[in-house]
């Protein structure tokens, strides 16, 4: 067996340990957060104990109901406990993107054009994703 | 009217609306839990799971049970991912330009779902969870697919691996083919996993698998690490669009993540082939109701 042939290559192993750091880290954000939230110990846009009666609203109108930020507009207001959970929630949708610029620099030091191509294709569209430009319209 | 008066009149909200707020938080982390258990030894992904019967037995709208959905399987998908690709199963050469196909149909289909009526979406997406039955049922899997040559484009992206094959005690060579056809398809698979917040790995592996011609453990790995990047994208989409409620989201992740680890250790010990006709029935149980419930009759 040739065990070269099997090795995993540069970049996927770069990828596979971002991921793994930050992921951890996005998760225990997540939680430690959640446990600050449910705790009481930060004031709440939306007293916890309400939102079984408007959870069953569709989110346009939830967001229309109360004057909810939308796009980034949650960074605001990170001292309410609700919106504190935001800082994980918005750290796992963040990561891939932290991961292909960690792998860009070592396919262009490869000169994978093809693959510098789609790599930096897919960073545009996760941060156009992102932005919070893309608006769907509503029902 | 306002909003809330127009979703009070609906009266099995108003009856959920008077229930202990912690409870519902609580009976999904439980829910999840277990739901975790039943998908790993399944042999599916959560997300597919999580949607249907959450949407059909829980008091959240579909736009937060949608958006939760798609936190779920990215979670899971994360959490698998360097694993997988430290291992070489999952294949960053493979996964690269799918995920930019399937991550920006996903944007689109995320879209689409939040301006769709509900009841529509509800259809649909009960039509969908019907045809992934069917999927299940009918489809084969090949553990090695026989691809007499590679495509031109496949040798251009130098998609193509080995990995040792434990089960043969060799390593097995692969490359693919197909791969134009193969990449279109994953525009409709991005489309409806934004769409409805589903996993989209029941319609990742049979098109790497059966179409181009993947090996079907590369096939599963690299789909599962594939969601981490298609979710990514149409998860922001409902994040910005205000349809992320933490208080929905977090038990949901943390219910599944744990269940998983246990559904892990009792695989081993378990006839995954009699939970996964369980996990069948379960998925078209939610997928009728979700037909009923869009028809406005269930």
């Amino acid at each position: 067996m040739n065990s070269n042939k099997t090795k995993t290559s540069e970049e996927q192993i770069a990828y596979a340990n971002v991921l793994n750091v930050a992921m951890w880290t996005g998760l225990s954000i997540l939680v430690v957060t959640f446990i600050v939230y449910l705790s009481g110990v930060l004031p709440t846009f939306i007293p916890i104990e309400d939102m079984p009666k408007y959870w069953g609203m569709a989110s346009k109108d939830f967001i229309h109901h109360f004057q909810a930020p939308t796009g980034w507009g949650w960074l605001a207001m990170v001292g309410k406990g609700d919106y504190l959970t935001f800082v994980g929630i918005a750290l796992l949708a963040g990561l891939t993107v932290l991961c292909y610029l960690v792998i860009l620099p070592i396919l262009m030091r490869k000169k994978d054009i093809p693959y510098v191509v789609i790599a930096i294709f897919e960073v545009a569209v996760l941060v156009l994703a992102a932005s919070g430009i893309l608006k769907s319209g509503g029902h | 009217m306002t909003a809330v008066t127009v979703w009070a009149s609906t009266g099995v909200e108003v009856a959920n609306a008077n229930v202990v707020w912690w409870i519902w938080p609580l009976s999904l982390f439980i829910f999840t839990f277990l739901l975790g258990i039943v998908a790993v030894l399944g042999g599916v992904g959560g997300g597919v799971l999580y949607v249907p019967i959450v949407s059909g037995f829980f008091p959240f709208h579909l736009d937060f049970v949608r958006a939760a959905g798609l936190f779920v399987a990215l979670a899971s998908s994360l959490a698998a991912g360097p694993g997988l690709l430290k291992r070489n199963l999952a294949n960053l050469r493979l996964a690269l330009p799918v995920a930019l196909i399937a991550s920006s149909a996903a944007i689109v289909g995320a879209m689409l779902g939040l301006a769709l009526p509900t009841n529509i979406v509800q259809l649909l997406l009960g039509i969908t969870i019907i045809s992934i039955v069917i999927i299940m049922v009918l489809a084969k899997k090949s553990d090695f697919p026989d691809v007499p040559k590679p495509d031109a484009l496949s040798q251009s992206l130098k998609i193509m691996g080995i990995y040792r094959e434990e089960s043969l005690g060799k390593n097995v060579e692969w490359c693919i083919h197909r791969t134009m056809k193969g990449l279109s398809m994953f525009i409709i698979i991005g489309i409806m996993a934004g769409m409805f917040g589903l996993g989209a790995g029941w319609a990742n592996v049979p098109v790497l698998n059966l179409m181009m011609g993947v090996p079907l453990k590369i096939s599963v790995a690299t789909s599962s690490f594939l969601l981490s990047i298609t979710d990514t994208s149409a998860a922001w989409i409902y994040l910005n669009e205000g349809a992320v409620l933490p208080i929905i989201v977090v038990p949901s992740i943390a219910g599944i993540m744990c269940g998983a680890m246990i559904g892990a250790q009792l695989l081993a010990k378990t006839r995954p082939r009699v939970i996964r006709w369980i996990v069948i029935a379960l998925l078209l149980f939610a997928g009728m109701k979700a037909v009923l419930k869009g028809l406005g009759i269930g």
